[in-house]
């Protein structure tokens, strides 16, 4: 806080000035460290505790530079660069300086260079070659003898203090970029070391693995356990998170050995969380399909889960398992109809893959019954804001959160679900620029730097968030212009927050009047408020209804269309944005064109060179699952998706699925879904393909090959162009440009998205032509509908509630190591390493209710079903509600969570499920 | 209540008590006071009067100076000039409170000397003693003299009057009187009070900071925790006139959590300055706020720099950061910040009192005023003094401090602390003042001044402030981190009598790294104690690593003990008490030390009867003895 320079990364000064270095004139930023100003010059000063996106630090003092009319020799990162100044950064006076203080760090270093990981990349090693240094510097000074003990708790990397030269970049970073704080220096003097609180082993600490620390070691002191070198590096997009982290991924032959952010990205500014800098193991998998699969005759599918693969699949060959599936689909369309088959399209499939997907499914197939896994996340978010606004997508950027002076977070464990966003939020709060409200049934990390909690019952947003809009119209801290000039409807939403005073919300909410009234309050009053939020808002039967309540807070407080504020429904899965936006749902072609649109139809007819397309909605993904006892659905086509982890009432979708007459998965491992599958096909990871994702913030980004699939592996697209093609409609792409290139002219919003234009940091959709940048802020001059609408929305409880017989609320999320059904990240060594099983966070009172300590297993049961799971005792949860997240087969979560849905968006309420727990 | 009814008030109770027909006895409670046994008498002081129903009033006070003679009262009767006794026991003051406040024998054989009107037979006039005479008290004035845990006494004594007439100008003026003043800081740079204040108030901001550093951290100094003890209104008022002189409304005081005692009498004065309106909301009715905050620091005396002390208040590890920015632009949370030290904060009320040029008439022409001073190690009397600027060292060594003890020769004058050095004899009559001292290779500091006696080894004695700042440095940058480590181990080795040549240019050379590139003052000014150790005392390091040998007899490995054949009578005391029964003999014998098993510990040197002195203690050279045990030769009987 006291230091005055900021990161050279913050600086946005446009002025220049202009200095001597060593003899040339040269320019530099105004506000520019003479350090900046030399580099940015090509003029090289050696430096170990220098880093472009940390504050200046000014340690290790090796950038010492003489600069006339200055005393002694002062550092050139923590010195102005002024208009005028000369400076002299090679003189003898200048390297004898350095070779001191090196000489100083090598006696002190212990260390063999030869043995060392770090080798060819250590800064303290150049900067000795630099300086011309040889053996007889090194021996001048007392060696230092002590040998320190090193860490190597964490399966990720490795520190040694022998080597550590107390550059604090692990330190800064971890404080300034993480926000984190797991590590800070103890000790005095050349007894100082890197430590986590208490000196405990990192593994024990408050870290969350993100290896921001790692990546910055100028030495060998942190060093990821796995150090293959690369040979070559592919730029690609993160498959995990909504976020699309940029990232360079090191290959040595076919084996990706390394990942690094890209620090020129505008998404994570070279930044990467625990699953995008350690999860990519999971690519190099044995358990990675690699030839088609066959059930064998007369295995049932009401084998256990974790049955063994090969007993019940044999190998086939790709002609036999695509003529197997195009005629079993064939047949049943035949004998059926169309609408008797559904098809899966994927949050992990490229754009161009979901829309190879749904152009399957309504040209070749002839059905609309083509969803994917938003239906699980935000179809409510779709629903809720484009009644709202006329658009369901993210409405800023995430710049703008980092601009907003307040931030409302909602239904969002933003550091363990996105965490690079989070990263961004704890940035703000703790440079102390913005102000954070957290409404949230448990206490999760945010809350600790929120400036309000809102710890209400999972269920209630809608009142609370009535019970806010009450506060800030009874106090009249609306935005009148606002509401004037851009919306419609205020006085049904008016009217109905009437009956939502502080006390009813309490009541309902469980939040104490004054923290609503407080956050009401901050809210309105900030110049620029976003609110973001995630599954806590959506998996509910009143989805929707709660996203149209977001929506009227903002649009109340005049929140909208403007830098540093929004609407920001964090996706969930990498491309879930894209695959909507593609048309992998019901009731859409790509750009969200209805199919019930006559001249949508007409537009694609043409397009596809066919006629009658169907024109009714088909059925979402929750109904499919639903239909298939009943008959309505014979057939599943599911890519890239795994429903018998994903879906609510598992034990009850299981039995559906099992009674499917035919079902293809197509996927990278044999998930649990595929286990009941007829064929499996084995498809390429993100890392083996070619194509776009788009992320949260609509910013669609190009992927690209790093490695070639494993064995008999195919890109998704390929797959399916070649089922389509043995059903008589060859789609022939020669790429996925190709098919980028056939999106861009059916959908305006994609208009100007050719792979061509992707090169650099992607575009941001809406993107009508070749000439037009993308867009940053939605909803700027208009709302997509015109005038933004209020809604007067009512508070409804949830679908169940607790009893006598299931006294707890279970409501269910992920956990930062673990991606959704865990099939990437559970095959990934570090990520399960971190979390290798489920647990139920349960409150102290409620634990001593059952009679049960930490660790101790219980049996969790709802209505729909039972798994045994082992409790963490934690005052983070509120008396009454429990938590765990659905990632662990051993133990999943959906087994429990109830199948009511939302009955616009047909989401389920994954939220809240009544159970009870006993001690085993 | 108006202040001037306040006043009023203190003053008639502070007269009353001056005048009061009771007896009353100071008795000095500082922590030097407390350690010499202060509460014993305090507590014999009570039981006595009760014992013997005397009326007397009993107040604690704070440190007067004079440690050497702690524990120490002064005893006031009406009519008489009070009477100062030191060193007292709970014996002797059983036998003062029967003879004198009983009775009428004021016991010149126990006084130290009177203070007030009138004189006593026999007893000199305290300021009269050498010990005084040349001491200035500005801003000690009140230490010893006042009960530091009442307000009124304090206002009694013009108490909050510079306060009072500060509110009464613009912020502006109040800054231009410290400026004319000459008040430079005290807390070791000197750099001039009145023109930090200006940058601060210069500075652009609605929130500003004012600190006192109360920080002391030099082995060896215990100015500032004497004055605050004995007088913390004195800088609690300095805190809040610079606080109203620079626009700031919240003021930190960083204080030693060591220093419990001054802790609770500040948190006490605050809340006594606090009920009378003069700290908190409208000061003196004047629409003034100020708040005082007291934090607590965990003992890195790092945390004595501006950087690294702001950065522990606000919760950080105590790190120093690069200036520019200077606290004055950008310090506590960003904001503009001034710090200043616990003495500097005490003379600012008093130059608001008395003016900016009554302060400036003591002093020399650029250090201003008085400085304290805690005077310690090889003198006769040690304490807390305060002297005017430009005092030589001779006068504070042998007329304040009463020379050096056992008639031992002075070696070195250690000031400044470890950021400071050594200054040799022949510069005794340099003046005290920051530019002479600066010259001299030393600093003013803060006011550690350590006398050294011919015992002292300058190796050693560098070592030791070297360890200290070793072991303080905070580990951020590498000269010092590494660079004292360095150095440490080369003087550690030295001192073993495992020196190489060439260390001493290794030495000086690492210095020069240290000061040319440490980040803050504590790395740059580390290498000081070595640096002038080398200057004036080269040629002990050249004796430890060329003939492995301490001219002070002190560092162990370099000294030998040994038994004069001539001298030893075999009374075999020396071997019975060798703890490592390195010593051969037996009775009538000559004993013999066995060399390769002698700890050097010093114990046959001690316990050898001093009539026969038969064991001698050596460095860098051998004595012949026998090696085994002879019998002990016949003494002639001396002839009467």
């Amino acid at each position: 806080m006291t230091a005055e320079l900021s990161p050279v990364a913050e600086r946005t000064n446009t002025e220049t000035i202009t200095l001597t270095i060593d003899g040339k004139s040269v320019e530099a930023a105004k506000g520019a460290t003479v350090l900046e100003a030399a580099l940015a010059n090509d003029i090289y000063i050696p430096t170990l505790c220098y880093d472009p996106d940390l504050k200046p630090y000014g340690a290790c003092r090796l950038c010492v530079v003489e600069i006339e009319g200055m005393r002694g020799l002062p550092t050139s990162c923590t010195t102005e660069a002024k208009d005028g100044m000369i400076v002299h950064t090679d003189t003898e006076k200048v390297n004898q300086s350095r070779r001191s203080t090196m000489e100083l760090l090598m006696a002190n270093h212990h260390g063999n260079c030869f043995t060392c990981a770090k080798n060819q990349d250590c800064e303290l090693l150049k900067i000795a070659r630099y300086l011309g240094m040889d053996e007889a510097h090194f021996n001048r000074f007392r060696e230092r003898e002590e040998v320190l003990a090193i860490d190597d708790s964490h399966p990720a990397f490795i520190y040694d203090p022998n080597k550590c030269i107390l550059c604090a970049k692990c330190v800064r970073a971890c404080h300034e970029i993480a926000g984190v704080g797991a590590i800070d220096l103890a000790f005095r003097g050349d007894e100082s070391k890197v430590s986590t609180f208490g000196d405990k082993p990192i593994l024990e600490s408050i870290c969350e693995s993100c290896g921001e620390c790692v990546s910055r070691c100028p030495t060998g002191a942190l060093i990821p356990r796995h150090k293959k070198q690369a040979v070559r590096e592919t730029k690609t997009v993160c498959p995990y998170c909504g976020v699309g982290c940029s990232i360079y991924l090191g290959t040595r032959g076919n084996e990706i050995v390394s990942v690094r952010g890209d620090d020129q990205s505008p998404v994570n500014k070279g930044g990467l969380c625990v699953k995008g800098r350690f999860g990519f193991d999971f690519i190099n998998h044995p358990d990675r399909l690699t030839k088609p699969l066959i059930r064998n005759a007369g295995k049932g599918k009401d084998i256990k889960v974790d049955g063994d693969l090969h007993e019940v699949f044999r190998e086939a060959s790709w002609e036999e398992a695509l003529d197997l599936v195009a005629r079993r689909l064939s047949g049943i369309k035949d004998e059926y109809g169309p609408d008797r088959i559904g098809v899966l399209g994927s949050g992990k499939f490229t754009n161009e893959e979901n829309y190879v997907v749904q152009k399957f499914a309504r040209l070749v197939l002839g059905t609309n019954n083509v969803d994917h896994c938003a239906r699980l996340c935000h179809a409510s978010t779709v629903t809720g804001a484009s009644a709202a606004f006329g658009r369901g997508a993210m409405s800023n950027s995430f710049s703008d959160i980092a601009a907003a002076d307040l931030l409302f977070v909602i239904g969002s464990n933003t550091t363990d679900c996105h965490p690079i966003v989070g990263r961004i939020i704890r940035q703000g709060v703790n440079s102390g620029h913005t102000k954070l409200i957290v409404g949230d049934p448990r206490g999760i990390e945010l809350a600790s730097i929120a400036s309000a909690h809102m710890q209400h019952k999972p269920g209630t947003d809608v009142a609370l968030l009535n019970a806010m809009m009450h506060v800030i119209i009874e106090e009249n801290l609306q935005d009148r212009e606002f509401i004037e000039n851009r919306t419609e409807g205020y006085e049904e939403l008016a009217e109905t927050v009437k009956n939502y005073p502080p006390e009813v919300g309490e009541d309902i909410t469980g939040v104490p009047k004054d923290e609503i009234i407080k956050a009401a309050r901050l809210f309105a009053n900030a110049e620029r408020a976003a609110v973001l939020y995630g599954m806590g808002i959506t998996q509910h039967t009143t989805g929707t209804d709660n996203v149209k309540s977001v929506a009227n807070l903002l649009m109340l407080t005049g929140n909208m269309g403007k830098e540093g504020t929004g609407f920001s429904p964090l996706r969930g899965q990498n491309n879930v944005q894209g695959a909507c936006d593609m048309g992998a749902l019901p009731n859409v072609f790509s750009g969200y064109q209805k199919v019930d649109n006559p001249e949508a139809r007409t537009k694609f007819e043409s397009a596809w060179n066919c006629s009658g397309l169907a024109d009714k909605p088909g059925m979402p993904v929750t109904e499919m699952t639903a239909s298939i006892s009943s008959g309505d659905i014979k057939a599943m086509y599911i890519a890239g998706e795994n429903p018998l982890m994903s879906e609510p009432s598992l034990n009850h979708a299981r039995e559906e699925m099992q009674q499917l007459d035919f079902l293809v998965v197509q996927d990278i491992f044999p998930t649990e879904t595929a286990m009941v599958a007829d064929v499996i096909l084995p498809a390429a990871a993100f890392a083996e393909k070619e194509g776009t994702f788009t992320n949260t913030e609509r910013r669609v980004q190009k992927l690209r090959k790093a490695v070639d699939p494993p064995g008999e592996a195919k890109p998704d697209w390929q797959i399916i162009d070649s089922v389509a093609e043995r059903l008589g409609h060859p789609f022939s792409y020669q790429n996925p440009a190709d098919i980028m290139d056939e999106i861009a002219s059916v959908t305006p919003i994609y208009g100007g998205i050719h792979h061509d234009r992707l090169e650099g940091e992607g575009l941001q959709w809406p993107c009508p032509d070749r000439e037009h940048p993308g867009t940053t802020i939605l909803h700027k001059d208009g709302f997509a509908r015109g005038l933004g609408k209020f809604h007067g929305v009512e508070y409804k409880p949830p679908a169940e509630a607790a009893s006598k017989d299931y006294p707890l609320i279970l409501t269910t999320g992920r956990v930062l190591e673990h991606w959704h059904t865990g099939s990437m990240s559970r095959r990934s060594d570090v990520l399960d390493e971190l979390s290798p099983k489920g647990v139920l966070d349960i409150n102290p009172g409620d634990a001593s209710n059952i009679g049960v300590e930490s660790g101790d297993v219980v049996t969790l049961t709802s209505k729909r079903g039972s798994i045994d799971v082992p409790v963490n005792i934690t005052s983070k949860m509120a008396p009454g509600i429990a938590f765990m997240a659905f990632h662990w087969k051993e133990s999943p979560a959906n087994v429990l969570t109830n199948a009511a849905l939302d009955p616009i968006a047909k989401i389920p309420e994954f939220k809240v499920s009544a159970v009870k727990a006993v001690k085993n | 209540m108006h202040f001037q009814d306040i006043k009023e008030r203190a003053i008639s109770q502070w007269e009353t008590m001056q005048n009061s027909p009771t007896p009353r006895i100071l008795v000095g409670m500082g922590t030097c006071g407390r350690a010499a046994g202060g509460e014993d008498i305090f507590d014999t002081l009570s039981r006595e009067i009760q014992d013997q129903n005397i009326k007397c009033d009993l107040i604690q006070v704070g440190c007067i100076g004079l440690c050497y003679a702690e524990p120490l009262i002064e005893v006031v009767k009406p009519g008489k000039p009070s009477v100062f006794y030191g060193n007292l026991t709970p014996e002797l003051t059983a036998e003062i409170v029967k003879d004198y406040l009983a009775g009428d024998d004021p016991r010149p054989d126990l006084a130290l000397g009177t203070r007030g009107e009138g004189t006593l037979e026999g007893i000199p006039k305290l300021f009269d003693l050498p010990v005084l005479r040349s001491q200035v008290r500005i801003s000690l004035r009140n230490c010893g003299n006042i009960n530091p845990e009442s307000i009124d006494p304090y206002i009694a004594n013009g108490g909050f009057q510079g306060l009072e007439r500060a509110l009464g100008m613009k912020r502006q003026e109040v800054i231009d009187e410290i400026k004319q003043s000459g008040l430079r800081g005290r807390g070791g740079a000197g750099f001039p009070a009145g023109v930090k204040w200006q940058f601060c108030y210069d500075a652009p901001g609605d929130t500003k900071y004012v600190i006192c550093n109360a920080d002391e951290g030099d082995p060896g100094a215990f100015m500032d925790r004497s004055l605050l003890e004995g007088d913390p209104f004195s800088v609690l008022e300095g805190i809040v006139i610079g606080s109203y002189a620079m626009g700031a409304s919240v003021a930190y005081i960083y204080i030693r959590a060591e220093y419990p005692l001054a802790i609770q009498r500040l948190v006490s004065a605050i809340e006594q300055m606090e009920n009378y309106g003069l700290l908190g909301e409208n000061i003196m009715e004047s629409g003034v706020d100020i708040h005082i905050k007291i934090k607590e620091g965990a003992g890195a005396f790092v945390c004595g720099e501006e950087t690294a002390l702001m950065a522990s208040i606000e919760g950080s590890r105590g790190m120093p950061r690069p200036r520019p920015p200077f606290p004055a632009q950008s310090g506590l949370w960003g904001k503009p910040t001034n710090i200043n030290n616990v003495e500097t904060w005490s003379n600012v009320p008093i130059i608001l009192q008395n003016g900016a040029d009554w302060y400036a008439g003591y002093g020399t022409e650029k250090s201003k005023g008085t400085k304290n001073f805690s005077l310690a190690g090889k003198v006769n009397r040690t304490g807390l003094i305060e002297v005017p600027m430009g005092i030589t060292l001779r006068e504070i060594v042998y007329e304040i401090g009463g020379g050096i003890p056992e008639g031992k020769e002075l070696k070195a004058i250690q000031t400044g602390g470890p950021s400071g050095g050594f200054i040799p004899t022949n510069l005794l009559d340099l003046s005290v003042d920051y530019e002479s001292l600066a010259e001299a290779g030393s600093i003013m500091g803060s006011g550690g001044m350590v006398i050294m006696d011919e015992d002292t080894c300058m190796v050693d004695t560098a070592k030791f402030f070297l360890s200290f700042t070793h072991a303080e440095s905070c580990g951020k940058c590498v000269p010092c981190r590494c660079g004292t480590k360095q150095m440490l181990d080369i003087l550690e080795d030295i001192t073993n009598g495992e020196g190489r040549p060439g260390d001493i240019e290794l030495l000086e050379e690492l210095a020069q790294s240290l000061k040319n590139s440490a980040l803050c003052g504590l790395g740059q000014t580390a290498p000081n104690p070595v640096l002038t150790s080398l200057e004036y005392f080269r040629n002990e390091y050249e004796e430890h690593i060329f003939k492995k040998r301490c001219v002070a007899l002190h560092c162990k490995n370099l000294v030998s003990f040994y038994i004069l054949p001539d001298k030893c009578t075999g009374c075999g005391k020396c071997a019975r008490k060798c703890p490592v029964e390195a010593i051969a003999g037996g009775k009538r014998m000559v004993h013999v030390i066995d060399q390769s098993k002698c700890i050097k510990c010093g114990t046959c040197f001690d316990v050898c009867p001093s009539k026969f002195s038969a064991v001698v203690k050596v460095s860098g050279e051998t004595v012949e003895v026998p090696s085994e045990p002879i019998p002990v030769k016949k003494k002639e009987k001396a002839k009467e």
